[in-house]
């Protein structure tokens, strides 16, 4: 196979590096879950570096807070996808990388399929059931996966289900009770951190396909950026997590299919902005909509749901909206045990749109 | 006998400090994790909480010398 000798010069000329080590990477494919924080390196380097196939998936949109840290997107991108504007991005970065966008949270439902579709898999999550669902996965198909996480100044990175070596579980059996550790966004994070910890990620990606240097399996590196302490604990393959034979922890239960989010009427009015195919329900009375609705929106009252589901499409995202959020937010449950993918809950219904986002609307 | 048990995540923000030292005497992982657990009972709602002992993973039944390097490693989420 024949690749660009000058964009790949400077690692090729590495010793221990070399064509052999560059083929390889470019002849690879990696999924990395999650493009935020620690994502957002991981793809920058891989990228450049050159992987042959990348697969970036998250289903957020970029935030305003969360550009100090995730610096491949720009403030007129607040709004948009993380996926997909990653992808453009790192496009631009190198056009010989092949990229497949999942713009989509992963699921009990999915995760088989595409992690299937990857070499070694890289977890960029921010919480521990994705983190859960991503070990058992990557067991159950015999993956590789570079693990990175961090709490307010430290990091921890490891390689889990390495060549027959220990697994997630191995180190941490059972996800926390939810709370105990808070994530990010409640917790606080340095910018720079996610990007350190990112790094030693991309470094393990790049180790486990070329076959070079020592890779970070059955150990555990701990760094404390506060006073740059790095220590390097010693663990053990424990044959009992090796043997996953199907998804169906209670670690990750709320994932089976997908989860109830939450928008707000100014993200809303973002996503709609950018011509986002999603399909608006107004779950209110017939007697509300003379106040006010939002011109797009299809009414069916909330005790129709159940009957009326056929009208609605599983597949695409679906956002229901009513007076205050309370109705819409029943509304949702009814149509994620019926197996829809994304659907979102209006926070402070039509009334918070109103007061946000359309004030010519009637209060009521 | 008193230990020195270095702290990481968020065992130091549930025990207040980076480093922990008991004064009392345990004779294994088991007997530390007991005690860890009844001073700090949030450290339970962890459901896993790695005790390395000399940079190792060490099951509870390991024994415990007061000049070991001890340390908490709770899981991460934050990504």
């Amino acid at each position: 196979m024949d690749f660009n000798r000058e964009r790949y010069n400077r690692q090729v000329l590495l010793k221990d590096f070399g064509e052999q080590a560059q083929l390889k990477l470019l002849n690879s494919s990696v999924l990395v879950i999650g493009a935020g924080g620690l994502g957002v390196p991981v793809l920058q380097y891989l990228t450049g570096m050159g992987v042959g196939k990348i697969g970036v998936m998250d289903h957020d949109t970029i935030s305003e807070n969360n550009l100090h840290r995730q610096v491949l997107y720009a403030t007129d991108e607040i709004g948009s996808s993380k996926a997909r504007v990653a992808v453009e991005r790192l496009k631009r970065l190198n056009p010989d990388v092949e990229f497949l966008c999942f713009n989509e949270q992963l699921t009990v439902n999915n995760a088989l399929l595409i992690i299937s579709l990857f070499d070694v898999i890289v977890d960029c999550t921010d919480n521990f059931q994705t983190r859960y669902l991503i070990n058992d996965a990557c067991v159950i198909l015999n993956k590789p996966f570079v693990y990175g996480a961090i709490h307010q100044y430290e990091g921890q990175v490891s390689v889990f289900n390495y060549q027959g070596g220990a697994t997630y579980r191995c180190l941490f059996p059972a996800a926390p009770e939810n709370g105990v550790v808070a994530d990010c966004n409640a917790n606080g994070v340095l910018g720079v951190l996610p990007g350190i910890i990112g790094c030693y990620q991309a470094n393990e990606v790049v180790k486990v396909i070329a076959g070079i240097g020592e890779v970070l399996t059955n150990k555990l590196l701990t760094i404390d950026t506060l006073n740059n302490k790095q220590s390097v604990f010693k663990f053990q393959p424990k044959q009992e997590n090796q043997n996953i034979t199907q998804l169906r922890s209670d670690d990750y239960k709320t994932l089976c299919s997908s989860t109830l989010m939450s928008i707000t009427p100014l993200e809303l009015a973002q996503k709609l902005a950018l011509n986002e195919a999603l399909q608006l329900i107004d779950v209110r009375e017939q007697y509300e909509l003379v106040y006010c609705e939002i011109e797009s929106a299809v009414h069916i009252p909330l005790r129709e749901i159940r009957m009326r589901v056929g009208e609605l499409d599983p597949m695409n995202p679906v956002v229901l909206i009513c007076h205050h959020g309370i109705r819409s937010r029943i509304a949702c449950e009814e149509l994620l045990s019926k197996g829809f993918t994304t659907v979102y809950n209006l926070e402070g219904g039509i009334d918070r749109w109103a007061r946000e986002v359309d004030n010519s609307l009637q209060l009521y | 006998m008193s230990y020195t048990v270095l702290l990481f995540g968020v065992t130091k923000d549930i025990i207040g400090s980076s480093v922990y030292c008991p004064n009392d005497e345990f004779y294994t992982v088991g007997h530390l994790r007991e005690h860890l657990y009844q001073s700090f009972p949030l450290l339970q709602k962890l459901n896993s909480l790695m005790i390395a002992v000399n940079m190792n993973y060490a099951e509870d039944h390991i024994m415990l010398s007061s000049t070991d390097e001890i340390a908490l490693i709770p899981p991460v989420s934050g990504g």
